[in-house]
């Protein structure tokens, strides 16, 4: 295709970047990313979704320098403010000023997503890759668990996990994590499934290797490109879980500034005071937006069908 | 042939079964588990010590946990789910009251879901591109990001508080309560039976708000997944061929790639009804209607163990119901399914 | 020849957009068939298939089809409207396609398919019963020596062997009795041992309707015995019309080519010529 392209010559950073044989496997992998990263940002949307995580990000880490008050200072005698003025976007049925509460929140919305992220995502791939890898009876074992936890609504099921475990956000995270894995074993069975005989395994079979090396060094790495998309695309209903939770009083307990626990509360002043419910309700559903956005931009950027044509 | 659709029968029952045993199992651990000691919930936390054992015996929870286990299997086979410890009532029984509130939203939502959703992503498919297009694509974007509480909340607002064109909280003006004796427990349906065309009306005012709302997470789940099969369909060779034959357009999108699509879709839709069973947890305590979502968060928060986990097996089972209506769709509309 | 012309392509030009600018996969080509069996032939992506659906009228957009004038019997398919033209096509012209396997639908049962297209041009206009219809549909599929009728009617497509789809597909195409029928290249997917049998039974059976058969295959030997004519396409162009028995007489160097580059018992122990191009190929002789 480049060959009868009338461009002239590439020079520098981006020639080396985009060459067609790259010299070394470091500079194949950096061009490698640089591709992605070009099909990314070729997309509008998803840049919008990267910023908004980004800010997400930036805002958790600064949020006290950001927010104008404490996210638990009371002001009783200005209670349910309207939005504007000393507090922007108004303050709650205690006084308490919804932007700050907001700002610092997003340490909870984060918090929440690092950790079922990290908790989750290796339970599937390990399941996953292992049941792809090996077949047989284990497979079938793995297969049959993961067939049965699929078969549980994920929101009824973290609430009955809830419901042992007690309310609270680290209970929350667990419940969200153990009800979120099933789909990414799936994903990694069955990409491990593609190249379980592809002659690179093959290879490193008799070379020696063993088969733990193998999963390491082989399997795993090819399957992280559609688990992060898997992951990312998750992390929007993820969020909405633990809203749900943190709406039905199941999740962080009061004080703690959590998106789903104010709509909570703002519900009993929605006929007048309707910002209090409002705001966290934008905040859940921008963070989701963009994750959502991010996850749609990096399936058209990993997959390699898409971007040939 | 008959052999091997045998064959896959019983893998298939066989599946169902050890599904449904899974989901025993999970609630079983989640009951034991449980912090909450059922004796002295029973007997009070001041009983003597051999009162508090003989209840404790009486509870079975003195056998080996294996024993237990089989215990409740028979329990919950036999239709045996406990008793609420807030209601008193059999949890089984319980179940029976509230699950028809949610089965009828559910219902009327997937109803509308498939209406709009299958039409907008053929439209999406044929014009591709074009606005029907960006339409299910902002829609189901939408769809995928919006809390769904929080959407009800903000519907009530504005379609209840504000402009008044539709019914509030719960599934009746309290004026309506009780005049329809029910029997399927669907209230469209009993008072349209009982000819009680102003409980009909004021039933159809309160479902109308959640209806819509759980309807149009469907659509977006359904519209977007009609769309991508569609596209895929549109592109075969055998669409073609009905064109060489002259088939209209039309008939050669609805009868040929919808009939084909409508293999896959199958799928699609049995999960999106499930994923309304679902979301009418939250959809439910938001428009204080009175299903299983509501019950099971009530028994929640008065730490009632047996109505969450009888409520919990109740829409797990559903779930597992739905995959073996699905597949049984499947194999009718698929002719290649029948024979494998 | 002129008084019985069947199809007459005048300038016919198939384009598609892209980001280097439009392609053109058929460039202004124009030919005459009367009801005799004719072949195109040339290497793949010559813009074979895309002629004979453009004669159609199946070019999908953004693709266009441009042709100052495309004559069936007199009649200029270019000015019927999307109404008539489907008329026209699975009425007075069909096509045979390549795979069966592909081609025909897999949710439908045979006899469905065989019918809807019956409905469409003979019941439907004559305002004929279902019964006949039904008859209709397994008199064809005998007519294409398939055993049983009843039974393959039932049946699905996947339950059929390719050479069986392959018969399916043309009776389904010679239902309404077209005037011209399009095969484009509807044995290449079939077993060797009964693309024979096939190309038989598609000859008798034009030669018995009195039909054109336009006949697109890139086996050259194949078409020089079946073919009365042959044209010879290369990248989107026809550079060379002759006899199909006077093919080895052909003037233009791609034909002499890709003759030359066919095994033959002669030449055996040498390699295989491969063909060398040239850019004045392109231009018409
Ligand atoms: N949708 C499209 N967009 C752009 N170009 C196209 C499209 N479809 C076909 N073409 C081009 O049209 C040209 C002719 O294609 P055509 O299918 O007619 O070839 P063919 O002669 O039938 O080849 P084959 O022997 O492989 O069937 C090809 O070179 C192809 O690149
Ligand atoms: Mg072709």
């Amino acid at each position: 295709m480049s060959l009868s392209s009338p461009l002239p010559p590439r020079r520098g950073l981006r020639a080396w970047l985009t060459s067609d044989t790259p010299a070394s496997r470091f500079q194949a992998r950096l061009g490698r990313y640089y591709a992605t990263w070009r099909a990314l940002s070729s997309n509008p949307l998803t840049l919008l979704g990267l910023a908004i995580l980004l800010a997400l990000v930036l805002v958790a880490a600064f949020a006290p320098w950001l927010a104008p008050f404490a996210p638990n200072d009371q002001d009783l005698a200005n209670r349910l403010a309207p939005m504007g003025g000393l507090h922007p976007l108004g303050t709650d049925q205690l006084g308490r000023d919804i932007l700050s509460r907001l700002l610092y929140g997003s340490r909870v919305t984060l918090a929440i997503i690092v950790l079922v992220a990290v908790i989750s995502a290796p339970i599937g791939l390990a399941v996953g890759t292992i049941a792809g890898y090996f077949g047989g009876w284990v497979a079938a074992v793995l297969m049959r668990v993961t067939d049965i936890f699929m078969a549980f609504p994920r929101l009824i099921l973290a609430l009955a996990f809830v419901a042992v475990l007690g309310p609270g956000i680290d209970n929350a995270v667990i419940a969200i994590a153990i009800t979120a894995w099933p789909p990414y074993a799936r994903i990694a069975r069955a990409e491990t499934l593609t190249f379980r005989n592809a002659d690179f395994v093959r290879a490193s079979i008799v070379e020696g290797a063993g088969h733990w090396r193998i999963l390491m060094t082989q399997i795993v790495p090819l399957c992280l490109g559609s688990m992060i998309v898997r992951v990312t695309l998750d992390m929007a209903g993820v969020i909405l879980i633990a809203a749900g939770l943190g709406f039905l009083g199941l999740g962080a307990q009061p004080p703690t500034a959590e998106w789903g626990a104010m709509i909570s509360t703002g519900r009993d002043y929605m006929l007048d005071q309707w910002w209090v419910a409002a705001m966290p309700g934008i905040a859940i559903l921008l963070v989701s937006l963009a994750f959502n956005l991010l996850g749609d931009g990096l399936r058209d950027a990993l997959d390699p069908r898409k971007r040939r044509s | 042939m008959p052999a091997r659709f045998l064959r896959r029968l019983i893998s298939f029952a066989l599946t169902l079964a050890l599904t449904l045993f899974g989901l025993l199992a999970v609630t079983f651990v989640i009951a034991r588990v449980v912090p909450i000691d059922p004796v002295i919930a029973l007997v009070g936390d001041k009983a003597p010590a051999d009162v508090y054992a003989a209840a404790r015996a009486h509870l079975g929870l003195d056998l080996p946990l294996w024993q237990q286990f089989i215990i409740y299997l028979r329990d919950v086979l036999s239709g045996n789910l406990g008793s609420s410890s807030t209601t008193g009532n059999p949890v089984l029984s319980d179940i029976a009251h509230t699950f028809p509130a949610t089965l009828e939203l559910a219902t009327y939502a997937i109803i509308v879901g498939i209406g709009l959703g299958i039409p907008l992503g053929v439209a999406a498919a044929v014009w591709q591109g074009r606005w029907p297009d960006h339409l299910i694509r902002v829609v189901s974007l939408f769809g995928y990001s919006v809390p769904v509480f929080w959407l009800g909340l903000v519907a009530l607002l504005v379609f209840y508080a504000r402009l008044d064109w539709v019914g509030g909280p719960g599934r009746l003006d309290i004026a309506y309560d009780y005049i329809v004796e029910p029997w399927s427990g669907l209230l469209t349906v009993d008072a349209a039976a009982a000819g009680e065309w102003d409980v009909f009306w004021n039933a159809v005012s309160h479902l109308v708000l959640p209806v819509a709302l759980l309807a149009y997470f469907s659509m977006a789940y359904i519209g977007r997944m009609t769309r991508s099969f569609m596209i895929d369909e549109l592109g075969k060779e055998y669409i073609t061929t009905a064109r060489v034959k002259g088939a209209s357009e039309a008939r050669v999108i609805w009868r040929h790639a919808l009939g084909n699509a409508a293999v896959p879709l199958i799928t699609v839709v049995a999960l999106s009804y499930a994923y309304l069973l679902e979301g009418a947890v939250l959809t439910e305590t938001v428009f204080a209607w009175p299903g299983l979502g509501s019950y099971i968060t009530q028994a929640l928060f008065d730490a009632d163990m047996a109505a969450v986990l009888g409520g919990t097996l109740v829409v797990g089972a559903s779930f597992v119901a739905l995959n073996i209506f699905s597949e049984l769709v499947y194999a009718w509309l698929d002719p290649r399914a029948r024979m494998k | 020849m002129a008084q019985d012309t069947l199809l007459e392509v005048d300038g016919l030009t198939v384009r598609f957009p892209s980001v280097h600018g439009p392609i053109e996969a058929v460039r202004d080509i124009s030919f005459a068939m009367g009801r005799e069996k004719i072949a195109i032939v040339g290497e793949s992506g010559s813009g074979k298939s895309m002629t004979a659906r453009a004669i159609l009228d199946l070019i999908r957009p953004p693709g266009e089809r441009i042709a100052r004038s495309i004559r069936l019997d007199g009649t200029d398919l270019t000015r019927l409207s999307p109404r008539q033209m489907r008329q026209v096509r699975g009425g007075r012209i069909t096509m045979v396609m390549q795979d069966p396997k592909y081609s025909l639908n897999p949710t439908m049962s045979v006899g469905a398919q065989l019918y809807e297209n019956w409905l469409i041009h003979v019941g439907k206009p004559k305002r004929l019963s279902r019964a006949a219809g039904q008859k209709a549909v397994l008199e064809m599929l005998e007519a294409v020596q398939i055993n049983d009728p009843p039974r393959v009617a039932r049946s699905f497509p996947h339950e059929l062997s390719g050479g069986m789809g392959q018969r399916v597909m043309i009776a389904m195409m010679l239902i309404p009795q077209p005037e011209l029928m399009i095969a484009d290249e509807p044995t290449s997917a079939l077993d060797v041992t009964v693309q024979m049998e096939v190309l038989k039974l598609m000859d008798g059976l034009v030669a018995r309707n009195g039909m054109g058969l336009l006949f697109i295959s890139h086996d050259l030997p194949l078409v020089s015995r079946f073919c009365d004519r042959v044209l010879i396409m290369y990248r989107g162009r026809i550079v060379e019309e002759c006899r199909a028995d006077r093919l080895h007489e052909a003037q233009h160097p791609y034909t002499q080519g890709l003759l030359s580059c066919l095994p033959s018992y002669a030449q055996r122990g040498h390699p295989l010529a491969t063909l060398s191009r040239d850019a004045g190929w392109e231009v018409a002789p």
